[in-house]
């Protein structure tokens, strides 16, 4: 436990571009889980009489079309856009991990058809593809997630397909054959563990993208309807306004969401940094 | 050689082929009442069924649908009537233009910026390319390029207004190659020339502003890994200039790994351009699929997808070739 908070206090002051990215991050954390009651107006409750009203007091950041106040909108979205990121990482880093392992450690057919899968998927523009999927099961938030698992899996199976290569025939593993480990075994107590670390770097570089690639689904108009809160849905909702003049509508939401990505990208390249000083580019 | 990589793009052709087909199959409901559209009668469907073959078994179903693209048949869009290929075929060229300019852009910010950095790794210069690539990659693209029609188009009044591809005054130049500005170019109109180049601008800084992080890393991180090795020191100590020796000798073998990336460029650009067509309505296949996705048309989607798939694995072609020609090492142990 010690260790792990010197590991911790180690991390965070040896950049301090990623203690700040951090510290965002747990900001964003805390608005994702209590979004709902520190939003100051009902998200959904419209008002027309205050519509498209600038930035005041009352409304920090304006109200949209409907008289919607933005900021409770964006306090409420953190949930809905942190959700479908984190739960579609969440798969693709399983059900990737798991392939990539197995390609890895036993290769032959296993990694012919793994690897076979992994650049099918990376045959597509990926963005492309997560369209064609979302289009093709529905129109649903469940499809944006899982849209977004498919495009990341290559990723994931690539990192634990090289990772656990170079690791197949080291001493420990070795060792853990020799003590009469099954080879399932072998790989998933003694392989793999050691395997993380990369593969937490690859998680955090992919939150941002996951995050941007449902934006901009929700952007035209796939996943996420109206009036449900979504920070690319309500860009997409101001971006009719931005052309004359009303520039609160899409600004706050679109910043917002940059500001998330950004702070994912910023703490995967400070992992990136801590795990291995070389890759720094 | 380039044979050996044609042959070994055509695995990834199958699967496309193969992901395309069974994303028409993975239709919610009933496929064949989604082609006849939402107004069909139950004859109408059946009739769409046996047209379609999808009252066959699913081998034979996808035997039907390589025939169906052997010849060139995608189907026809529910809205507009018109086969999807010949859509496509009028639109492509508008999206393939803005990519270009997009990719070109890019390319030449990014890549002296990252040999700029690599020169002088750790100091402001660098931190701040870094930062700046952060950043850029950070940007939705479709927040991007409305930030900036708001900034250019509404408060300072210098672009055009962001709507397609030339301004409604003018026409569209005689087709040759279906690029506006190489065809107003070859039409010797200097106007249609400025008027397109205008419009194309902003959405082209849009792309260019989010595929200029890879590149700028790569060259980067390429340039540190090529200056450090012992021919750049061999050819410092015999006294070549410093500009002969970045240019001459580290740049040229840093190329490799930075083309390599343009495949991975290619792919976020080829993604991000339906969102920006869709926020500057460039009437490219982008903002064709979006409309077709609105109105729940879903043959022009599957040619879209398939169209797409096929443009990048053509392209993931090309830099195969491009390595070959710039690095003979590479054809020995390829």
């Amino acid at each position: 436990m010690n260790a792990t908070l010197r590991h911790v206090r180690y991390v965070a002051t040896e950049n301090p571009v990623t203690l700040g990215a951090f510290l965002l991050f747990s900001f964003f954390v805390l608005l994702a889980l209590l979004g709902p009651w520190i939003a100051p107006y009902d998200a959904l409750a419209s008002n027309t009489e205050a519509a498209l009203k600038p930035p005041s007091a009352a409304h920090w950041f304006g109200t949209d079309s409907l008289g919607r106040d933005i900021l409770s909108r964006i306090v409420v979205a953190a949930r809905l856009d942190f959700g479908i990121a984190v739960s579609a990482v969440a798969a693709s880093f399983a059900i990737g991990s798991a392939l990539g392992a197995l390609a890895g450690f036993f290769g032959g057919w296993a990694d012919r058809i793994i690897g076979r899968v992994a650049d099918t998927i990376m045959a597509f523009p990926l963005f492309v593809l997560a369209m064609g999927i979302v289009a093709a099961l529905g129109n649903t938030v469940a499809n944006i997630v899982l849209a977004t698992a498919i495009i990341n899996l290559p990723f994931y199976i690539r990192v634990a397909r090289a990772e656990v290569n170079v690791r197949r025939n080291a001493g420990y593993v070795e060792a853990a054959r020799l003590a009469g480990n099954s080879d399932l075994r072998v790989l998933a107590l003694h392989v793999f563990p050691n395997v993380l670390p990369p593969m937490m770097v690859q998680i955090s570089l992919n939150m941002g993208w996951a995050i941007l690639n449902a934006a901009g689904l929700s952007f035209i108009g796939l996943g996420v309807r109206p009036p449900q809160a979504e920070w690319g849905i309500m860009v997409a909702e101001g971006a009719t306004y931005i052309i004359s003049g009303e520039w609160w509508v899409a600004l706050f939401p679109g910043a917002v969401l940059m500001l998330a990505v950004f702070t994912f990208n910023l703490l995967g390249d400070g992992l990136r940094d801590i795990m291995d000083p070389r890759m720094r580019t | 050689m380039v044979l050996k990589r044609l042959l070994g793009a055509i695995p990834n052709v199958i699967g496309v082929v193969i992901v395309t087909f069974l994303l028409t199959r993975a239709l919610p409901g009933d496929p064949a009442a989604y082609f006849a559209g939402p107004a069909a009668t139950k004859e109408a469907i059946e009739q769409v069924r046996a047209t379609l073959g999808l009252d066959k078994s699913v081998p034979q179903q996808f035997v039907l649908y390589l025939k169906d693209l052997a010849r060139g048949n995608l189907g026809n869009s529910l809205s507009t009537g018109q086969p999807v290929l010949t859509e496509i075929r009028q639109r492509l060229p508008a999206s393939l233009e803005l990519t270009l300019c997009g990719l070109v852009l890019a390319m030449v910010i990014a890549i002296p910026l990252g040999v700029l950095a690599a020169t002088r790794p750790g100091s402001w210069v660098d931190h701040l390319c870094r930062m700046l690539a952060t950043a850029g990659v950070s940007l939705p693209t479709f927040f991007t390029g409305l930030l900036l029609a708001y900034v250019f188009y509404f408060l300072l009044g210098v672009a055009p207004s962001p709507l397609g591809r030339v301004d409604v005054t003018f026409s569209a130049p005689p087709t040759v190659t279906g690029l506006y500005l190489v065809d107003s170019l070859l039409a010797r109109d200097g106007e249609l020339f400025r008027a397109a180049a205008a419009q194309i601008v902003l959405p082209a800084v849009t792309l260019g502003l989010f595929v200029m992080a890879p590149l700028m890393r790569m060259t980067r991180a390429s340039m540190l890994g090529v200056l450090s090795s012992e021919f750049i020191r061999t050819a410092r100590a015999s006294g070549l200039s410093p500009g002969k020796v970045l240019y001459g000798y580290a740049f040229r073998n840093a190329m490799l790994p930075i083309v390599t990336t343009l495949g991975m460029v290619f792919s976020f650009l080829l993604g991000s351009n339906v969102l920006v067509e869709k926020v500057f309505a460039w009437p490219g296949i982008g903002s064709y699929v979006i409309e077709a996705l609105v109105s729940s048309d879903y043959a022009p989607v599957q040619g879209f997808v398939l169209t797409m798939a096929l443009v990048y694995v053509a392209l993931n072609l090309a830099i195969d070739v491009l390595y070959v020609l710039i690095d003979p090492r590479v054809s020995v142990d390829g």
